[in-house]
């Protein structure tokens, strides 16, 4: 236990240092900078345009349904990570299980490929 | 050690502090992204709690894709940030009222629970020994084999995910070609390549 948190320290130490070098660059420029703002330049800018309308706007339901099946294979890898490093420990009954736990994930991916929920049209 | 106690009050401090903001926040997509540093916080105390794997996990399923989704859900719902507020007065105290009433009880059950000691011999797997055996190993060696119906279970859950989305929100549209390529490659030949004399033309 001991041993596993010194091994993260320099990740700590490394996180330190990314905190305070994105706190300073932030920090640094706003007390350096002159900061003389006016209405033109606190506008937003579009290409020379005014904004046409708001960024707020609907997005497809499609961006939806990539991201969830996105999900769902992210936990399928997931799943795969313990059963590779203790693959010589489960036996053939770990094998079968994933292979099975696999099995039906494929089913679903072939019905999402006939489906055609992949295709963006 | 010392370094582990500051290391676990910098996180939990700033989990709670950016759980706090995730309410507050009045830009549901700020909500996001403090809902983002929590789950960085949260991965970083199951890391002090030795359960490496899970903290890994964490980041890669929570803040890798189930906050991108809440993202795209956040900006899918057209939420005028103008409208939220409505109404907030007229259902605070109610809410007040529903959070104090949860807290005391959570708080009841958590404050008299004891482990039964007779819990620990019915247990199906004993804990492992986290200097013999790597948290992930651990894992590993008990979810495929002794919780197989669990992790078949599981299977199906992702399956069910899988299908239920995919009816729910797709839907061929009308009048969109799409390309297809076999169709295209048994047209056959249709040009051909003709020799031309010169000043003759065809």
């Amino acid at each position: 236990m001991e041993n596993l948190l010194r091994e993260y320290l320099p990740i700590l130490i490394f996180l330190g240092i990314a905190v305070a070098v994105a706190g300073i660059a932030v920090l640094a420029s706003y007390i350096v900078a002159p900061q003389r703002p006016d209405p033109e330049k606190d506008s937003a800018y579009e290409c020379g345009f005014e904004a046409f309308d708001d960024a707020r706007a609907r997005f497809d339901v499609r961006y939806y349904l990539v991201a969830i099946l996105f999900i769902i294979f992210d936990l399928e890898v997931a799943f795969l990570f313990p059963w590779a490093v203790s693959f010589g420990d489960v036996g053939m009954l770990g094998f079968w299980s994933m292979m099975v736990f696999l099995g039906v994930l494929t089913i679903g991916f072939v019905y999402e490929w006939k489906k055609g929920a992949l295709e963006w049209e | 050690m010392i370094i582990q106690g500051l290391a676990f009050y910098l996180f939990s401090v700033i989990a709670v502090f950016s759980a706090v903001m995730v309410i507050t926040a009045r830009n549901p997509v700020h909500s996001v992204l403090w809902l983002i540093l929590t789950f960085f916080n949260a991965a970083g105390l199951f890391v002090l709690m030795g359960a490496e794997f899970l903290g890994m996990l964490l980041v890669v399923v929570y803040v890798g894709a189930v906050a991108v989704l809440f993202l795209f859900v956040v900006m899918m719902l057209d939420i005028n940030t103008l409208n939220l507020r409505e109404g907030m007065a007229e259902y605070m105290p109610v809410g007040v009222a529903i959070g104090v009433v949860l807290f005391a009880e959570i708080a009841a059950i958590t404050g008299g629970w004891v482990l039964a000691p007779e819990i620990e011999a019915a247990r199906a797997q004993p804990l492992a020994d986290p200097g013999a055996v790597s948290n992930i190993q651990a894992l590993g060696n008990i979810i495929y084999t002794d919780y197989i119906y669990l992790f078949q279970a599981s299977g199906l859950v992702l399956l069910v995910a899988m299908i239920g989305s995919i009816m729910l929100t797709h839907r061929t549209r009308p009048g969109v070609h799409k390309q297809n390529i076999a169709a295209q490659l048994d047209r056959g030949r249709t040009v051909e390549l003709k020799k031309v004399s010169t000043r003759g033309g065809i």
